[in-house]
């Protein structure tokens, strides 16, 4: 199915997808009493935080992200992106890192978690970073 | 050790897939999505709109519940304030995910199916957010988080 006016959208893969983050967060919610929040996450299993759920649970939450989405990509068959140059991805990852740490947290924990909830924190952060990716990528755009 | 595993390894599993399924782990749907005044591609925001639907619904059970289900009690946050650092910090967090078109949870998901660039990306993000734990204990020593 595509989205009238968007050829390139795929609104149901996409709501299919959603719907399973939103399931993992709402196992994550009700059986372990936790906010999914990646980037909290990472940083609890790489010891840059002191606080949340335990080593070994942040680390098995950790690995099972790249198994679900191995699993997805090889079954859709799903075609190679591009990836912005190394360099780009190395400056960019340093900026999400510092950021989503400085911010208390990432799409993951703001954008979903925490707006789901209403929480004034969460909806100004993701109004935020969504602001600002927008802009990056109407600069990066208008200087190509 | 099993049954306590479990729950982190579906949850971490499913939420690579939902990834992955929803375009988060293509940087170009992502930079589609951020690029409203060029070629608009708006996959994201439905995978946004069914996440925070099925998470709204979740929401609903907490207060009924003595405890969540496998864990003696909810550890949710519980701040409301807005401050510099809230706002500054998503504000640089935005940039870098218009720059790349990955965030934190699809840069580790795509470990297996683009070892490269996932790696490149995951190291720099380890980076940024050990600089930013150095840069904050400076500024107060005292309160280390």
């Amino acid at each position: 199915m595509t989205l009238p006016g968007f050829p390139d959208a795929a609104p149901l893969a996409g709501l299919a997808g959603g719907v399973l983050i939103g399931l993992s967060a709402a196992l994550m919610l009700l059986g372990a009493g936790r906010v999914t929040g990646i980037s909290g996450i990472v940083a609890r299993a790489f010891g840059i935080s002191d606080s949340g759920m335990s080593y070994s649970s942040a680390w098995t939450f950790v690995i099972g992200l790249p198994i679900g989405a191995a699993l997805v990509t090889w079954l859709t068959a799903a075609p190679t992106p591009e990836f912005m140059p190394l360099p780009l991805l190395a400056v960019a990852g340093v900026l999400v890192g510092f950021g989503a740490r400085l911010g208390s947290g990432c799409t993951s924990g703001h954008g979903v978690c925490g707006v789901s909830r209403l929480s004034q924190r969460s909806l100004v952060a993701t109004a935020t970073f969504i602001t600002a990716g927008i802009a990056t990528v109407a600069a990066m755009g208008a200087f190509s | 050790m099993i049954r306590s595993h479990l729950p982190p390894l579906v949850s971490g599993t499913l939420f690579g897939a939902g990834l992955a399924l929803g375009g988060m782990t293509n940087p170009e749907r992502v930079r589609g999505f951020l690029d409203v005044f060029g070629n608009w591609d708006p996959t994201l925001a439905f995978v946004m709109g069914g996440a925070v639907l099925v998470m709204a619904v979740a929401w609903r059970f907490v207060p009924r519940m003595k405890h969540p289900l496998f864990a003696p009690k909810f550890a949710l946050p519980d701040r409301s304030d807005l401050t510099p650092q809230l706002i500054g910090g998503a504000a640089i967090f935005g940039v870098g995910w218009g720059l790349a078109g990955l965030c934190p949870g699809p840069g580790v998901a795509i470990l297996f199916v683009h070892p490269l660039e996932a790696a490149v990306f995951v190291v720099s993000l380890l980076a940024g957010m050990m600089l930013q734990r150095l840069v904050s204990e400076r500024a107060s020593p005292a309160a280390s988080s």
